[in-house]
């Protein structure tokens, strides 16, 4: 972990306003504090009463999925020409907004942010969930997913074998591989923390479950030092690869000669709109969170306002991206990218592009002001707007670039069935439910990381 | 197989410090089998304990040896050996488009790698260590550090290494049972 004589200066409140952890907290009370919350007997009555929403939710989810199979992928309303709708949209978005989760836990530990570490836990397990979430959309747009291990290169009496110069293999190694490496990313990040759950509940099951998921941690001097070394080193690979995911799947259209998508910057703007969208997911979540639990001491005003920065930005170069697209198009040119161009501003989705522009770029600008990051009311309402914005920029680049290609003849209009938005809906009571089954069994804070950043974990000079 | 008697004596501390400047004493006095635990990392124990450097690097970086080639030559034997298929007369070998694979499994085989390489590295998983029948040892994992010399370290008594750990820590050491 950093060194520990750098983070401390940080604690003093006299310099710096609000602190990555309240002051007053022992290793005790930073232990009970987060640990209760996963061992606690009682389940709180707004949990059920959560957990049981996000459930029907998910419900409705199982339900599309269930008559998509049986049925078939004409139940969605993307056709020719548009041939990939909502499908890629929502995998997008939802990759996207896990990106959040590896950037904290990965870029902001290397770049020694302490104020990383009350937010990294939960900020990962929400990128396992988006991606699982994600996962899901391309997997059923296939149409025959129990044929789904054809993607893979797995020997078969066909003799055949995927076809590696495809952009859309590339997309099935960068999201399986980000899949798993963030699971264990965070799996190993857990270990510690499952030991004190292990040593520290009363019932024995607890103890049993917890214990085989510690795998015999005891917190040793040389398992740390090796423990250390791994988890660093896991952070400068989740890095380029968190940076390499968003930049395939922006691939999967710049390498397609469909206007609006064959463009260079895409790489850069999708990695910078996946920030923008994963942080304005993690302060969706942490605000309520925080409230709820009572864990303010340890979510401070720092967190929420560092990540309002973050969140500025990135969208900055997001609105970048967008002048950069206008730019291109006009500078190029070719009649088709200008065209392009001049449908989003005036063509029959021309509402809904405008409504992207005040989402993402407009009114994200309020965040300049310090009134508006210092309320969290405030940070809740441009995060959940900008959310909103960042679907509709995948809208606009996948459905409303297909609708008019090259071809007048193939012009058409898309418009999304019932299912697409049961389908969609259902993955955020998906996303939502496994949040709540989260926060009650695991502890949602690292501790053993909280505990390195009390002014008692330093180590004073030997007498 | 199962073994008897004492496997060391283990002193408890309250604050890292403490410990630190034990192992450095424990150090000095000639123990070398000995380990600290604490719930959290502390560096200056690796110094303190004379650590050698951290294997796990190598491993990583023999895994990201291995799923670079690795991802490369499958992508190059499947597209060119198992399946060819001509497209317009493109030459077959296209190497930048097998670049963006080779990188995602270079990432995910050394990502294994340090993963699997660091639990084997420290024995986990383990269901049994002696260390846990130590009382008071389920504070390792919250707030507390200790310090265990072993009863196979060379300089080890059991009445002078007793001796010599109340001296760090009075009233705080115990036996630990295999």
């Amino acid at each position: 972990m950093s060194d520990n004589t750098e983070i401390n200066p940080d604690l003093d409140t006299t310099t710096r306003p609000a602190p990555v952890i309240m002051p007053g907290h022992t290793f005790k009370s930073v232990t009970d504090k987060i640990a209760s919350i996963a061992l606690g007997r009682r389940t709180p009555m707004g949990w059920i009463i959560g957990f049981g929403i996000s459930f029907m939710v998910f419900m409705v989810m199982m339900y599309t999925l269930g008559y998509l199979v049986m049925t078939g992928v004409g139940i969605w309303g993307n056709n020719q020409p548009v041939g990939w709708a909502f499908d890629i949209i929502n995998l997008v978005w939802w990759i996207g907004i896990g990106h959040a989760g590896t950037l904290i836990s990965a870029i902001l530990l290397l770049l020694r942010q302490d104020w990383r570490t009350s937010i990294n836990r939960f900020a990962e397990a929400m990128t396992l969930f988006a991606v699982a979430c994600a996962g899901l959309f391309p997997l059923f747009h296939t149409g025959r997913p129990w044929l789904a291990y054809w993607m893979f290169p797995v020997p078969n009496t066909m003799g055949m074998w995927p076809q590696f110069r495809s952009p859309l293999m590339w997309d099935v190694f960068a999201i399986s591989t980000y899949a798993s490496v963030s699971a264990v990313f965070w799996f190993i990040g857990l270990i510690p923390d499952f030991a004190t759950l292990r040593d520290r509940a009363k019932k024995h099951s607890a103890k049993v479950i917890y214990g085989m998921l510690a795998m015999g941690w005891r917190g040793s001097a040389r398992h740390w030092h090796n423990y250390e070394t791994a988890y660093l080193i896991l952070a400068g690979l989740a890095t380029p690869l968190v940076i390499s995911v968003h930049s395939v799947i922006s691939f999967d259209f710049t390498v397609g000669i469909i206007p609006g998508w064959h463009a260079t910057i895409f790489p850069p703007y999708f990695v910078a709109g996946a920030i923008y969208a994963g942080f304005a997911m993690v302060l969706m979540l942490a605000i309520p969170i925080r409230r709820w639990y009572g864990l303010e001491d340890f979510i401070t005003m720092r967190h929420l306002k560092n990540m309002s920065k973050i969140m500025l930005a990135s969208g900055l170069i997001v609105a970048y991206g967008y002048m950069m697209e206008t730019f291109t198009a006009w500078y190029s040119g070719n009649q088709f990218e200008d065209y392009m161009i001049k449908n989003r501003f005036k063509g029959p989705y021309a509402f809904w592009y405008w409504t992207l522009i005040a989402c993402n770029v407009i009114v994200p600008q309020l965040l300049w002001i310090k009134r508006f990051r210092n309320s969290i009311a405030s940070l809740f309402t441009v995060s959940v707007v900008i959310s909103i914005g960042m679907w509709l920029e995948r809208f606009i680049i996948i459905p409303v670039s297909l609708h008019r290609d090259f071809l007048p003849g193939s012009w058409g209009m898309y418009s999304p069935t019932e299912w697409d938005w049961s389908m969609y809906i259902g993955t955020i009571g998906f996303f939502v439910m496994l949040l709540f089954l989260f926060v009650r069994f695991v502890p949602m804070i690292s501790i053993f990381e909280m505990r390195t950043i009390l002014p008692q974990a330093e180590v004073k000079e030997a007498q | 197989m199962e073994k008897k008697g004492l496997y060391g004596l283990i002193a408890e501390f309250d604050t890292p410090t403490d410990v630190v400047n034990a192992v450095h004493k424990a150090y000095d006095a000639g123990y070398r089998k000995m380990d600290a635990y604490t719930p959290f990392p502390i560096e200056a124990l690796n110094e303190a304990l004379h650590l050698k450097r951290s294997k796990v690097p190598l491993i990583v970086l023999i895994g990201g040896i291995v799923g670079a080639l690795g991802g490369y030559l499958l992508q190059y034997w499947a597209s060119n050996i198992a399946y060819p298929m001509n497209i317009g007369g493109r030459p077959m070998h296209t190497w930048p488009m097998f670049i963006v694979i080779t990188f995602e499994c270079t990432i995910l085989v050394a990502s294994f790698s340090a993963v699997l390489g660091m639990l084997a590295l420290n024995g986990l998983p383990q269901p049994y260590h002696p260390v846990f029948n130590s009382p008071r040892f389920e504070l390792a994992s919250r707030t507390n550090f200790f310090l265990c010399i072993e009863s196979d370290d060379p300089e080890f008594d059991e009445r002078k290494t007793r001796e010599f750990l109340e001296q760090l820590s009075p009233g705080k050491v115990s036996d630990v049972e295999h």
